[in-house]
């Protein structure tokens, strides 16, 4: 079993790599890359969000919503328990650890409408995945998102310093890089069969 | 305000001045991720347009009775109940595309456009209005993907809606997961040339998200 558990961490993280091969969260990763110490913020708060938004879905759906037939009601529902999650972190953290609030609380306001944070319990749930399971996918995912965050924002701070065509300056040029990148990340493919 | 709506005007921002995916560069992922066929990312552009649609109409209605305080989670609850009936929907009458983008089309949800548009105009609009608004913007994504669609399915597998066109396959790099980054950068660019050159226009692309 932990075999498996541990197939499928690898497998989110690098070989199904949610930016490069299944193209989920370009907003949040186009926009916060410029800098590398916001893509190093939203990393942290990313990761945190994925685990805990993952297995609060979880027991919602193995132990709510399948005893009483809800399946169909799946996305109003994950979609309400990660907004419900995150205005609650945020409240928490503004009392308990100002300090932090500061530092990572205007990541968490971008995360609500991401995909990635949605898409994970929603592929837990089709893949009918043990909790074990469920929270290897949700760190998989994360660091495979911090992953490609951190490597995006090296190269972009690079950028800043080449001579790009007017018409392709800012988004355009991250959109080619990007498909570099995933050209690179072509190459785990081989790693694994799952 | 409302009363002196310019549905022309509407149509072709949501079309041309701010198209969702070209102009504001929101709702990526689809874009990118479904456009390896023709096909796929015109049913795709009707699903987003079709939740657009009722989104705004509902959002419009419910103006006057929604509590600004809660407005946004209101929003995303009226969003995620338009969205399961287009899962519910596409899942029964197109099983084959439903297979290959089931995630995605569950995940229009979380689609910055379609908020953003209920926030911005729905609820400050009235009904008639605000649907023009929801099928312009709509509309606007639905032909952004249908461009990208025909520029990596044929570059792809030298096909068009499935039809086999050329006997080669001219760069079957397009159809990988890095060809939609490739078509998308290399679109953006052009069209922001194409500003430029013809239009006079600043050609800077969006500040992303």
């Amino acid at each position: 079993m932990w075999e498996h558990v541990l197939t499928i961490f690898i497998a989110s993280a690098l070989i199904n790599n949610f930016v490069f091969s299944r193209y989920l969260g370009l907003c949040i990763f186009f926009g916060v890359t410029k800098k590398m110490e916001t893509s190093i913020g939203m990393s942290f708060t990313f990761t945190a969000v994925m685990l805990i938004g993952a297995a609060l879905n979880w027991v919602i759906y193995e132990y709510v919503m399948i005893p009483f037939h809800l399946g169909f009601l799946k996305i109003v529902i994950f979609i309400g328990v990660v907004a419900a999650f995150v205005q609650a972190a945020d409240t928490i953290m503004k009392k308990v650890t100002p300090a932090l609030y500061y530092k990572l609380g205007i990541y968490l306001a971008l995360i609500v409408t991401n995909c990635i944070i949605l898409a994970v319990p929603l592929i837990n749930a089709e893949e009918h995945y043990s909790l074990f399971e469920s929270m290897a996918l949700a760190l998989g995912s994360g660091l495979g998102f911090s992953l490609a965050l951190i490597i995006m924002a090296s190269i972009r701070e690079k950028l800043e310093l080449a001579d790009v065509p007017k018409s392709f300056q800012g988004l355009p040029i991250s959109f080619v890089l990007t498909g570099l990148i995933a050209l690179a990340f072509l190459g785990f493919s081989g790693m694994i069969t799952l | 305000m409302s009363n002196d709506v310019n549905y022309g005007t509407i149509i072709k921002n949501g079309i041309f001045g701010e198209n969702p995916v070209f102009r504001l560069a929101l709702s990526l992922c689809p874009a990118v991720a479904v456009t390896s066929g023709v096909k796929n990312g015109f049913l795709m552009g009707v699903a987003v347009f079709f939740v657009m649609i009722m989104v705004n109409g509902t959002v419009s209605l419910l103006r006057n009775y929604i509590n600004p305080k809660v407005r946004i989670p209101s929003y995303m609850f009226i969003i995620a109940t338009w969205v399961t009936v287009t899962d519910l929907v596409m899942a029964a009458f197109a099983r084959d595309v439903y297979k290959q983008m089931g995630l995605y089309i569950m995940l229009i949800v979380a689609f910055a456009i379609v908020l953003s548009r209920a926030e911005m105009f729905a609820s400050k609009n009235k009904l008639l209005p605000s649907i023009v608004d929801g099928a312009a913007m709509g509309m606007g994504f639905l032909l952004a993907l249908v461009m990208l669609g025909v520029f990596r399915e044929f570059l792809g597998k030298g096909s068009l809606w499935g039809y086999q066109i050329l006997d080669s396959k001219p760069l079957l790099i397009m159809i990988l997961p890095t060809g939609g980054f490739f078509a998308m950068g290399l679109m953006m660019g052009w069209l922001n040339w194409i500003d430029r050159k013809f239009f006079g226009g600043t050609g800077g692309g969006g500040g992303g998200h």
